[in-house]
């Protein structure tokens, strides 16, 4: 049973929200703004019903860019944070330019990429995973490096192996800096790949939903600019809550960060 | 003459900052015996152990092992904090010296069980370390170091930061399982009372640069009931070790 703050505290944001919609169709019909200009809420609703499913096919397209973008950047990033781990002057010749990837806008780089990688969907991929990678490397290194003394201490005496280091230590000390790195990452990932769909222009047979916003907003289709808008943040929710639930299921048994507060 | 277990030979340890934790330390541990280093906090006492563990590395002397070096295992080590693996239960933590050493989680049960038992957490293998309480989780520590069935067990402070009620208990069973187990044992405590009521022989450190100040013998019988801290001989040692400790820091 919920108590009555705590039904006041999950009513309020969605109260504040229908106000806010409301308070948005109230201001557009009464001062007559025409829908090319700004659509009310229900102008855009009406635009994703009708157009959902074209809508919905070009998210997908999108989102395949996305996770697949996130899978590469935890794939290689922690490997490469493994690799750091190995030693410091591994860590300190690759982290500069983990930084260099990380502080070069993404727009800046796009192009050149796109050049350069034919095909369309790698391109994308590419993009999406130079955004989502530096959250994970830095995180994990961070994490793989805060394992607690004694317990290295306790691993030394026992004569432990690095690979048992490792796998019994030094991964499971870095998995909650690890998840804390992929749900930033998740979301940078879908950024990344709305940026390069942008620079890339028709990302060849298949488009993309940031491509299809920049397309309507080339033809004053504003209703369903935020239409698209209105998915991809759905879907960037969506992508934060996921991770969120996954990280705290491998945590919930353990980290503070997930147990249940002390009653 | 007796082989001893472990024996330090004009041992010194300066740290790379130039802190001179431990000169000239000279001292053996025999087979079987439960020794005490006794001082104030930073006399280096805990970097003492570490040497003997093989944690750190002398920067002066030698520390020498008659029968050879121990293997990983022969040594079991409680820290002053519990050091356990939160991620685990109370069943991993006591099985990760098993574990590092290679043996299987079915196989190391029966060891680990019998660990568990010895310090009273049978009922307690699937805990998690953080739902139990600080005395508890000392004594998983100890279930820990002692699943390998140490030939020594190295005690730094292990009870120090726990209330006095449950380091009684703590001690009492700790004299207990040396009683048992035939272990040898080294202490590390900054508690006169602690050091005199558990040990055979205490080891009087004075600081800056660590070293020992003198050795005293505890002429109490053997097994020690709890009683035994209400006695007139236990006060009279311990009026006496205090007498030194205060000796030994003023010293310096």
């Amino acid at each position: 049973m919920l108590t009555r703050a705590a039904w006041l505290g999950r009513l309020a944001p969605a109260l504040l929200g229908l106000l806010v919609i409301a308070g948005w169709e109230a201001l557009v019909r009464f001062n007559d703004i025409p829908s090319y200009v700004l659509p009310g809420p229900l102008a855009v609703a009406e635009t994703l019903w009708r157009e959902g499913s074209s809508l919905l096919a070009a998210l997908l397209v999108t989102l395949r860019v996305t996770l697949a973008a996130l899978l590469v950047a935890t794939l290689t990033g922690v490997l490469l944070a493994a690799l750091m781990a190995q030693s410091a002057w591994i860590e300190r010749s690759l982290m500069p330019y983990a930084v260099f990837l990380q502080v070069t806008p993404i727009v800046a780089i796009a192009p050149l990429i796109i050049i350069y990688v034919e095909q369309p969907f790698l391109a994308l991929l590419a993009c999406a995973w130079i955004v989502a990678f530096f959250p994970l490397v830095a995180n994990t290194a961070a994490g793989l490096r805060s394992a607690d003394r004694g317990l290295q201490d306790l691993f030394r005496l026992y004569g432990a192996g690095r690979l048992q280091r490792l796998r019994l230590l030094l991964w499971p000390s870095a998995l909650p800096h690890f998840l804390a790195g992929l749900r930033i990452s998740g979301g940078l990932a879908l950024i990344g790949a709305v940026v390069a769909e942008f620079v890339a222009g028709t990302g060849g047979s298949e488009t993309g939903i940031a491509f299809r916003i920049l397309e309507a907003g080339y033809r004053l289709q504003v209703p369903k600019m935020f239409a698209g808008l209105v998915l991809l943040a759905l879907t960037g929710i969506g992508i934060y809550a996921a991770l969120a639930w996954f990280s705290r299921l491998l945590l919930r048994r353990w980290h503070e960060s997930a147990l249940p507060p002390r009653s | 003459m007796h082989r001893p277990l472990v024996r330090l030979e004009n041992v010194a340890k300066t740290f790379p900052d130039g802190l001179e934790a431990l000169a000239g330390i000279d001292m053996e541990v025999g087979r079987g015996d439960f020794v005490s280093l006794l001082g104030p906090s930073g006399c280096g006492k805990s970097t003492l152990l570490r040497l003997i563990a093989g944690l750190a590395q002398p920067s002066g002397g030698q520390v020498l092992w008659p029968d050879g070096p121990p293997a990983p295992g022969r040594i079991g080590y409680v820290f002053q904090d519990p050091t356990l693996m939160p991620w685990g239960d109370v069943f991993d933590n006591v099985y990760l010296p098993l574990r590092i050493a290679g043996q299987g989680r079915k196989a190391a049960r029966p060891a680990v069980e019998a660990a568990l038992a010895l310090v009273g957490l049978a009922d307690f293998a699937h805990a998690q370390p953080h739902a139990l309480s600080g005395g508890m989780r000392m004594r998983v520590s100890l279930a820990r170091a002692l699943v390998t069935r140490p030939a020594l067990l190295l005690l730094d402070e292990p009870f120090g930061a726990l209330d006095e009620i449950t380091r009684f208990r703590l001690n009492d069973d700790l004299l207990r399982l040396w009683g048992e187990g035939g272990w040898t044992v080294l202490f590390v405590t900054h508690s006169v009372f602690e050091a005199v009521f558990l040990s055979q022989r205490v080891l009087i450190m004075g600081p800056r640069p660590g070293r020992i100040h003198a050795a005293i013998e505890i002429e109490l019988p053997q097994p020690r009931p709890p009683e035994l801290r209400m006695g007139a001989d236990y006060q009279r040692i311990c009026a006496a070790a205090s007498a030194s400790l205060a000796q030994a820091m003023g010293s310096c």
